[in-house]
C-alpha cells in the first residue's frame, strides 16, 4: 500500500477490503462502515513517534481484514501536527461530518487534553493508544475515554522500584525543564528509598550535555535516572556513551525505545528501560504482531505500536459482542471494558478508571541476531499494577 | 565544585563555542555583506547533516562523507540562491523573513518526506572513537578534540580569507558599503552569490561535523539558529573576528551557566528552589548577557560596519 512509504500526508482516507466484504459478511454486518478518526502526530520532531501509532493501527486492520466486528471499517488519519488547536478542528470537524464512531490514537499528552472534551461531549468512545494523563486517571475519568497504555507515573515509578531492589544507595536524577519532566521525578521517587544526589532539570532544546555529564562524573553516583524523550535522548544516549560513562548504570523512561534505537543503535546497548510491553515478549500474539509488523513495514515497532494494535483488537472483540450495534452506549462500553481480546503484553483488563491493569517490566536494549536493536525483558517489577490516580476516581455506572 | 571540575565545563563550553561558531560563521557573512536575514540558515545546517549521513553510509567512510558534503551543500546552497533567495535582496528585511521562514518549513518537511520521520544514524570514525581522561571517571571524546581543532582551523582560513585576499577585500567592502563597491565596477551579485554559497557550505559542514554527537533529525537546525542570531548580534553582524569571539562567550556562557547556576543559587535559597531557579536562570543567561552587551554596545563587540 501506498501509505506506509508516504508518512507527510495531512488527512487522507484509506479505504481497503471493499473486495473480501462480501466473502465473510456475517448477518450482524450492517453496509454503513465503521469510520475510525485516527489522531497521530504526523509532522515536527515528534512524527516517528506518529508513525509507529499509525503503522501499529494498520496492521491491525491487516490483521482483521479491515473490518472489527465483522464490519467494514474506515480509517481516517488526522495529524493533529503536535498543535491542540489544530487537533481541536480536526477533530470537530471528523465528529461533525465525518460522522466517526470511534477516535483512537493520540501521542501527546496536551493533544489529549485539548479534545477530550469535544469527543467524549459528543457521546463517542475515545481509546487513547499512548496519552495517559494522570488528569483522565483521576477526578478527570470519562465513560467514554479508555486508553491501552499506561499513566505515564506508573512507568517512571518502575525504575524507581528497579533502583530500589538493584539496591543503588545513590542516584543522579536528569529530566527536561517542564511539567513531564518533574513529574518524572516525582514518579522515580515514589518507590526509590536512597539518596537522589542531584536533580538536574535541562531545557527542552538541550544540544550538548558536556556540563551534566561532567557533573556526573564528578558525582559517581550508583546509576543515572533519566527521562529524555525524543531528540534529547539521541543526543544524551550517544554523549554518555562516548565520555565513557556507560559503566554507570543508565535507567531510563521514554528514553531509549524502537523510535530512537534506529539512531541510537550501538550507544544504547545495555542501557535500561521500563514499559509494559517489549518487541521480544514470548506470547504467540505478540510474535505473529511482530514479526507481520516487521514484514510489512520494514522496522522494529515502539510500544506505540503495540498499543493501538492492540486497541484495534480491542474494537474488534467490543464490536462483535454488541453484534455490530453501536447505538447502546452503555452496552458498547461494557464491551470495551471486558477487554476480551488477546494483548500483545499478556495478561490486560481495565481498572476502574478505563485505564488498564497490568505488568510492568525492566528492560534493556540488545542488539538482535539480525543486527536490529530492541529493547527486551529483563524482569517483571510490578505485577498487575494499578495507577496511583485510579483512587479518586468516580466513575459513573451508567452514562 | 573542584578545580578539575570547573577546567573540564571551560573545555566543553569552548568546544560548543567552537561548533556554534561554524554555524555563526556562515550567518553573519550572508547577514553583514548582503544585508539579508536568512532564517533559513539553520536548515541548511540540518541538510549538511543529513547529507554527511547520507553520503556517509552510501559510500561506507565518514571522511569521504564529510568532503563530499562541501560540494553537496555549496551546490544546495547556490540552487537556493537562485530558487528563493535572490528575488529577495532588494527587499525589506519583513520579506527576507518570512521567505526564508517558509524555506525552513519547507525543507523540514522536505527531509521528513525523503529521509523519513526517524532520526538518523551516524557512527563515530573509528579513527576518532577513543578519548583521553580528563577527570576520574570521564573521558573527553578524541572526537570533541577534533571539532575543537577543525573549528580553529576553519577561524584560522576564514580570517586568512576575509582579511588577506581579494575576495576577501571585496566581502569588507561589500559589507561596509555595498552600492559604492557596486559602482567601482564590481559584480557584487556575483559576489552576493559566492559568499551566500560558502556560507551554505560552512553551515552544511557543521552540520556534517555534529551528526556523530547530535541527533540528526527534521527539525534539528532550529535551535542552533536562534543561538547563532545570538552570537553574531554579540559578535557584531558580518564579522567574523566577532562571530568567533561571540561564538566562544555564548558556548561557555551557556555551559558554565548550566555547571554553576544550581550551585550559586543553593547559597541563597533552599535546595529544591535553587534547582528549579538555576536551571531556569541557566537557559536565561545567554540572552541576559546578550541583553546586557547590547545596553553598551548596541553594534555588538566587533561591528564590521562603523
Amino acid at each position: 500500500m501506498a501509505f506506509q512509504d508516504n508518512p507527510g500526508f495531512a488527512r487522507r482516507t484509506l479505504l481497503a477490503g471493499s473486495g473480501a466484504a462480501v466473502l465473510a459478511a456475517p448477518a450482524i454486518a450492517q453496509s454503513a462502515p465503521i469510520k475510525i478518526g485516527l489522531v497521530v502526530t504526523a509532522t515536527g520532531p515528534a512524527a516517528s513517534l506518529g508513525t509507529h501509532l499509525r503503522d501499529g493501527w494498520l496492521l491491525g486492520m491487516r490483521h482483521l481484514d479491515t473490518k472489527i466486528g465483522g464490519r467494514r471499517v474506515e480509517t481516517l488519519v488526522i495529524d493533529d501536527e503536535l498543535r491542540p488547536d489544530v487537533a481541536v478542528t480536526k477533530v470537530r470537524a471528523a465528529l461533525e461530518r465525518d460522522k466517526v464512531d470511534f477516535i483512537v490514537g493520540v501521542v501527546f499528552s496536551n493533544i489529549l487534553g485539548a479534545i477530550i472534551r469535544p469527543v467524549t461531549d459528543a457521546g463517542t468512545f475515545l481509546i487513547s493508544t499512548n496519552a495517559g494523563p494522570s488528569t483522565l486517571a483521576g477526578r478527570g475519568c470519562s465513560p467514554y475515554f479508555f486508553t491501552t497504555s499506561y499513566n505515564n507515573d506508573q512507568v517512571h515509578s518502575v525504575m524507581g522500584q528497579v533502583a530500589q531492589d538493584s539496591n543503588y544507595r545513590r542516584v543522579f536524577v536528569m529530566t527536561p525543564n517542564y511539567q513531564a519532566g518533574r513529574d518524572a521525578v516525582a514518579g522515580f521517587k515514589s518507590k526509590f528509598q536512597g539518596t537522589v544526589v542531584d536533580e538536574v532539570y535541562v531545557p527542552l532544546t538541550q544540544l550538548d550535555f558536556s556540563a551534566e555529564l561532567a557533573r556526573i562524573a564528578s558525582l559517581r553516583p550508583d546509576a543515572i535516572f533519566t527521562f529524555m524523550p525524543g531528540g534529547l535522548g539521541v543526543n544524551l544516549v550517544k554523549q554518555y556513551r562516548q565520555a565513557g560513562l556507560a559503566t554507570i548504570p543508565f535507567l531510563s523512561t521514554f528514553t531509549v525505545d524502537e523510535a530512537t534505537l534506529p539512531a541510537q543503535g550501538e550507544a544504547a546497548l545495555g542501557f535500561y528501560a521500563a514499559a509494559s510491553w517489549a518487541p521480544n515478549m514470548d506470547n504467540p500474539a505478540n510474535q505473529a504482531f511482530v514479526r507481520d509488523f516487521e514484514g510489512v513495514y520494514n522496522y522494529v515497532p515502539a510500544t506505540y505500536a503495540a498499543q493501538s494494535y492492540d486497541a484495534a483488537r480491542l474494537l474488534d472483540s467490543a464490536v462483535k459482542k454488541v453484534g455490530g450495534n453501536l447505538t447502546d452506549k452503555n452496552a458498547l462500553r461494557a464491551a470495551i471494558a471486558a477487554a476480551d481480546f488477546r494483548s500483545v503484553r499478556g495478561p490486560f483488563r481495565f481498572g476502574i478508571n478505563q485505564y488498564p491493569v497490568q505488568d510492568f517490566w525492566q528492560l534493556q536494549v540488545a542488539r538482535r541476531p539480525d543486527g536490529r536493536f530492541q529493547t527486551e525483558t529483563v524482569r517483571k517489577v510490578l505485577s498487575a499494577n494499578i495507577d496511583p490516580w485510579a483512587p479518586e476516581c468516580r466513575m459513573p455506572v451508567r452514562i | 565544585m573542584n578545580a578539575t571540575l570547573l577546567f573540564v565545563q571551560a573545555l566543553n563550553g569552548l568546544q560548543f563555542g567552537i561548533l556554534l561558531f561554524l554555524i555563526a560563521a556562515g550567518l553573519t557573512l550572508v547577514f553583514g555583506v548582503m544585508d539579508f536575514i536568512n532564517l533559513a540558515h539553520g536548515v541548511q545546517y540540518m541538510v549538511g547533516a543529513y547529507l554527511g549521513a547520507t553520503l556517509a553510509a552510501w559510500t561506507g567512510s565518514f571522511w569521504l562523507g564529510l568532503l563530499l558534503t562541501l560540494p553537496a551543500t555549496l551546490g544546495f546552497g547556490l540552487l537556493l540562491e537562485f530558487l528563493v533567495f535572490r528575488h529577495f535582496y532588494d527587499r525589506d528585511h519583513l520579506s527576507q523573513v518570512l521567505a526564508t521562514f517558509g524555506v525552513i518549513l519547507f525543507l523540514n518537511e522536505g527531509v521528513r518526506v525523503v529521509f523519513g520521520t526517524a532520526p538518523l544514524q551516524m557512527p563515530m570514525p573509528e579513527l576518532l572513537s577513543g578519548g583521553v581522561t580528563v577527570m576520574d571517571g570521564l573521558l573527553y571524546p578524541t572526537y570533541r578534540i577534533a571539532i575543537l581543532a577543525v573549528g580553529l582551523a576553519t577561524a584560522g582560513l576564514l580570517w586568512f580569507l576575509v582579511e588577506r585576499t581579494r575576495a576577501g577585500m571585496l566581502v569588507r567592502a561589500g559589507a561596509s558599503n555595498a552600492p559604492m563597491v557596486s559602482a567601482l565596477g564590481v559584480d557584487i551579485r556575483r559576489l552576493f552569490m559566492l559568499v551566500f554559497g560558502f556560507g551554505a557550505m560552512l553551515a552544511g559542514f557543521a552540520g556534517a561535523l555534529a551528526t556523530p554527537i547530535l541527533s540528526v533529525e527534521p527539525g534539528m537546525g532550529d535551535t542552533p539558529l536562534i543561538l547563532a542570531f545570538v552570537v553574531i548580534v554579540i559578535g557584531g553582524i558580518g564579522s567574523i573576528r566577532g562571530a568567533f569571539l561571540g561564538a566562544l562567550l555564548v558556548g561557555l556562557v551557556e555551559t558554565l551557566g548550566r555547571g554553576l547556576m544550581p550551585d550559586l543559587m543553593r547559597l541563597v535559597m533552599d535546595p529544591s528552589a535553587a534547582r528549579q531557579t538555576g536551571a531556569a536562570l541557566a537557559s536565561m543567561l545567554v540572552y541576559i548577557v546578550m541583553a546586557a552587551i547590547l545596553t553598551f554596545r548596541p553594534a555588538g563587540l566587533f561591528p564590521a560596519r562603523r
